[in-house]
This record gives C-alpha cells, sequence and structure tokens, in this order.
C-alpha cells in the first residue's frame, strides 16, 4: 500500500488529471485532450524537477482542497491562483510559481484561479493514475483517461508514488499576461459569410459566453451573416476552429472538441494565442485579428521560445 | 487525387477531395488516410478522413505547412484492392422505450414504421468515417424514401446505443450525447471500447454494417 496520498475533502469545479494528451486519434473520434494551457502546465512541473510532461492536476475557477498524508513532498501551482497551505500550527499564503513543501497532515486549499480559468498543481512525486494511448489525459466524454475518465470527486484518495528525496525551492519570476486581440487565420469557409459578417468578425468585439468548457468557447455578440449554407458535410475538426452554425454566434473547439462538425469554419485561432485564449473568463471581450500563416507559424516560434526560456530559468 | 491542398490554421493540411458524398470519392480519401497512416511520418500528429476531405495535423514545433505538404504531394498511394473492409452485424432493438422518434418520422416521410424498418434492416451501409464522438459511425447511403432532416430542436442527452437517421445517414450514438438526429432504435453491441487500444472500434472508415432487428428479448439476453 503506498503511504504517499491526498485525501480530496472539496474537489472544486473541474478538476481533472491531464498531461500533453494524446495524439493520432481523431480518426476515431478521440481529441488531443490534455492540459487547456499547455505552458503553465510545463512550468508547474519544471518547477517540482518533474520532466515537463508529468501528469498534474489540473483544476478550472475553483480548485480542490487537499489534505496531504505522507513524507514530505513539494508541489507548485501556476497559473493566476489564490491558494493557502494550513500547517499544524500556522497558515501559509501561497503564491503561484514558487515551490512549497507540504508536510503529513498540511492542508492545501486551492481557492480559486484570479480573473483567468485554468490552473496547475504540480507534485514532486508520481501520482498514481493510469494511462490510456499513452495518455492520462481526463476526456469525460469518452472516459478516457486517469481516474476511469472521470474529473476528481470529493471524498477520494489520490495516491503518489517516487517521491524525490531531493527537495530544492525552486522558483520563477513570471506573471501571465492577457490578451484581448486573438489572432487568426482565416478558415476554409470564410467565404460562406457575408462582406457586412466578415467585416464584424474581424472589427467587433465578442464576448465570450458562460457556456464554455474544455470542448468549446462559445461566443456572442453581433451576429456573422452566412450567405452560402448554414451547414457544410462534415469534416474534421481542431483546436482553435472557429465554427459559425446558423444563429450566427461564433463557437471556438477547445482541448476536447467533437472530432467532426458540420458548420462552416470563418475562422482558426492561430497556435500562439491558444495558452492565453483558453485563460479568459466568460464575460472577458475578445476581438479577433487577421494573421497571414507565415506570421502565424513566425509568432508560434517566439511563443515556444519564450516558453522554452521560462523553463529553463528554473 | 486530391482536388485541393490548403491550410487550416496553422497547424494542419485541409485536403479536399470534392463536394458530393458518394462511396468513390471517400475511398479515395480512406486510401490516402491509411497510406500516409503507414507511413508513419514524424511530425504528423493526426489524420481526420471524412465524406470528401482529409485534415492532417502537424506539430508545428517539427514540421510546418510546406514541408507536410510536399510530403503529401510526394507519397505513394496504395491501390482500391489493398482496401481491407469488415462486415459487420448490429442488433437493433425497436421497442417504444427505444424508437423515440419513430413517430415523427412516419409523419415527416408519410410512411408506416413497417416500412421504415423494412427499408431500413438488412441493407448494406457503408461507413464513410468515424468520430463527434469516440468511435461513431457515419452510415450511408439511406433510401431516398428514409431520408428526413435532423430534429428542429436537438435532445440534449440522446442514449447511449442509439441508433439515429439524418438525410442520407444512419448513425450509432456510442455515448450519451447532445444529439439531432431521428432516433428509431437501440443497440445492445459495444460499438467502442476503450480499453482496446488496438481496435477500440467496432466499425471503421469503409466496413459495411448491416443492420438487424431483434426483440426486447433478445435486447436484454445480449445486454447480460
Amino acid at each position: 500500500m503506498n503511504k504517499n496520498y491526498f485525501e480530496i475533502k472539496r474537489a472544486g469545479i473541474n478538476t481533472t488529471f491531464q498531461d500533453q494528451g494524446r495524439d493520432n486519434l481523431y480518426h476515431i473520434g478521440i481529441p488531443f485532450s490534455g492540459a487547456m494551457d499547455n505552458r503553465n502546465f510545463q512550468i508547474s512541473n519544471k518547477l517540482v524537477g518533474n520532466e515537463v510532461n508529468f501528469p498534474i492536476i489540473e483544476f478550472a475557477y475553483q480548485g480542490p482542497l487537499l489534505k496531504y498524508f505522507g513524507e514530505n513532498i513539494n508541489f507548485a501551482i501556476t497559473g493566476d491562483v489564490k491558494f493557502i497551505i494550513r500547517k499544524k500550527n500556522n497558515t501559509i499564503e501561497g503564491k503561484c510559481y514558487q515551490s512549497f513543501t507540504l508536510e503529513n497532515a498540511d492542508e492545501l486549499d486551492i481557492i480559486s484561479t484570479n480573473k483567468s480559468v485554468y490552473g496547475y498543481l504540480a507534485v514532486s512525486g508520481e501520482f498514481d493514475v493510469n494511462y490510456q494511448w499513452s495518455s492520462c489525459s481526463v476526456n469525460t466524454k469518452a472516459n478516457i483517461g486517469a481516474n476511469n475518465g472521470k474529473k476528481i470527486e470529493d471524498g477520494q484518495t489520490i495516491y503518489i508514488s517516487n517521491i524525490n528525496k531531493n527537495l530544492s525551492d525552486k522558483k520563477l519570476n513570471y506573471i501571465n499576461t492577457k490578451i484581448e486581440n486573438i489572432r487568426v487565420i482565416q478558415g476554409t469557409n470564410f467565404d460562406y459569410f457575408s462582406d457586412e459578417g466578415k467585416k464584424i468578425f474581424f472589427e467587433k468585439e465578442f464576448v465570450i459566453s458562460k457556456l464554455s468548457d474544455r470542448m468549446g468557447m462559445r461566443l456572442e455578440g453581433p451576429k456573422i451573416e452566412n450567405i452560402v449554407d448554414t451547414n457544410i458535410k462534415s469534416e474534421g475538426l481542431l483546436k482553435g476552429v472557429i465554427q459559425v452554425p446558423a444563429d450566427g454566434n461564433p463557437i471556438i473547439m477547445l482541448s476536447d472538441h467533437g472530432t467532426i462538425g458540420g458548420y462552416p469554419k470563418i475562422g482558426v485561432v492561430i497556435s500562439a494565442d491558444y495558452d492565453k485564449l483558453v485563460q479568459l473568463t466568460p464575460g472577458s471581450k475578445i476581438k479577433f485579428k487577421k494573421v497571414e500563416l507565415a506570421d502565424a507559424e513566425t509568432l508560434f516560434k517566439l511563443y515556444d521560445l519564450e516558453t522554452q526560456n521560462l523553463i529553463s530559468q528554473i | 487525387m486530391i482536388k485541393n491542398i490548403s491550410n487550416l490554421g496553422d497547424a494542419a493540411l485541409y485536403c479536399d477531395f470534392g463536394s458530393e458524398v458518394n462511396k468513390e470519392i471517400n475511398s479515395k480519401v480512406i486510401r490516402y488516410f491509411k497510406s500516409i497512416q503507414k507511413e508513419n511520418i514524424d511530425g504528423i500528429n493526426n489524420l481526420t478522413p471524412s465524406y470528401n476531405k482529409l485534415i492532417i495535423s502537424f506539430d508545428l514545433r517539427k514540421k510546418n505547412f510546406q514541408t507536410i505538404k510536399k510530403l503529401i504531394e510526394n507519397l505513394n498511394i496504395t491501390n482500391d484492392d489493398e482496401l481491407e473492409t469488415n462486415r459487420i452485424k448490429i442488433p437493433v432493438c425497436c421497442d417504444e422505450n427505444f424508437s423515440l422518434d419513430i413517430k415523427r418520422l412516419e409523419e415527416k416521410l408519410q410512411i408506416t414504421r413497417d416500412k421504415i424498418y423494412e427499408k431500413f434492416f438488412g441493407k448494406e451501409f457503408f461507413c464513410y468515417m468515424t468520430g463527434f464522438i469516440a468511435g461513431m459511425p457515419f452510415l450511408g447511403d439511406l433510401e431516398n424514401e428514409l431520408q428526413a432532416k435532423r430534429l428542429e430542436t436537438p435532445r440534449v442527452k440522446v442514449p447511449k446505443g442509439s441508433v439515429g437517421l439524418t438525410e442520407q445517414f444512419a448513425n450509432v450514438y456510442t455515448f450519451e450525447s447532445p444529439g439531432g438526429w431521428n432516433i428509431i432504435g437501440n443497440t445492445p453491441q459495444v460499438i467502442f471500447d476503450s480499453t482496446d487500444e488496438n481496435n477500440p472500434n467496432l466499425i471503421n472508415p469503409g466496413d459495411v454494417v448491416i443492420f438487424e432487428q431483434i426483440t426486447k428479448e433478445q435486447y436484454y439476453n445480449n445486454n447480460e
């Protein structure tokens, strides 16, 4: 029996095990999944001395309250998150991008994310999770991944093995920046929309709706008029694809999206902006900005380089 | 054979094989899909074949649009006769607890339910693609007399195992899911099994599916 574990006193709203996700399964209907904000996922692992693709716990809005039992372990939280550590005799205010040590019977209370959606909890050890197609990422639709493909629930126990004995403190000076302009490449059905509709798409503000989750982000704003056909023959989707159904309100596909869809694609969010996009909370206002493929490729190289730089600073 | 290759975003190729939906075009898509899959090209991280499109996603850290496009254009594609296909029989119970939209179909199609079942069961359907939700097969083609539109308001929850019709297609809901297809019955057959990682889908693109009507007793015996 494993002697290091978390007791989940409160699971939080949408708390799941995630890692880098799973490839090459779109054709059978399984999306990538994986941590929504890849940069913050990788940094959390590095802060506790793990390989960057180790399983972590992802939470949204309200995080979990975990009570720890076992030998000393380090953890780190990334994102923009308010949390506290309750020790026997005192309470410590937590800070993101910094490792902390948990001792037997300490409580970690991840209260909430601040004006962002996702946060990441990594520990200096291995969560005992099962893998499917080389990934522990939970896809609650198809019940695939760790924890029988389900969210973490109140009262359950999470075991940890192979704790790193060398608990060194690590820290990164980093603040998440927000974006309001989401850069997109024109979609394959861009010409399905009226001139006015195209103009609206690139010039007007859209508001992120409450009906947003790991599968997709719905937007509200001026309607985008379709002048060809409000349906296409169903075809593959990708994360970042922006579909416009008959009601004229765009939907952005996110990491757990359905793999096939039949609404026209007006645009695709560039890879460089995905991590920042998913962190935008309902009610946030965004604008789409058009970029060309070559620029998108350069922007991603820069973004990836910046991520690698941050990781190497830890 | 690909009519046009364009980019879908910055990390995918959008291969267009035409605008019609038919077995001939779809077979080309599947042939490309299987050939590329066999090549195991470094950097390609997903392939999504559909009726008449193939989307090839790649890891932007390793490859870009131009390099993958060149690779695909110079690829050798397997011949028709090398396509492996299976014939699969799917039992379906049409008890009234399962055939949620049969009344709607009778009204829309102006034929009796017996006629609907007669035109549906025992016929061969071709699997064009799988997806949307894990393992869901898109099968065709239904006879003209069976072609109806989706529900005006999609169901929030379609039960797992439901067999649905819309336009010229039939499908099976492999999980409980939102959906707007006309449900005519339910199968006890497991169509998607995530524990079988090498072969999770019972039905794959290119396969032939034949639905067979079963009684309520047979349905529950099959479930045991």
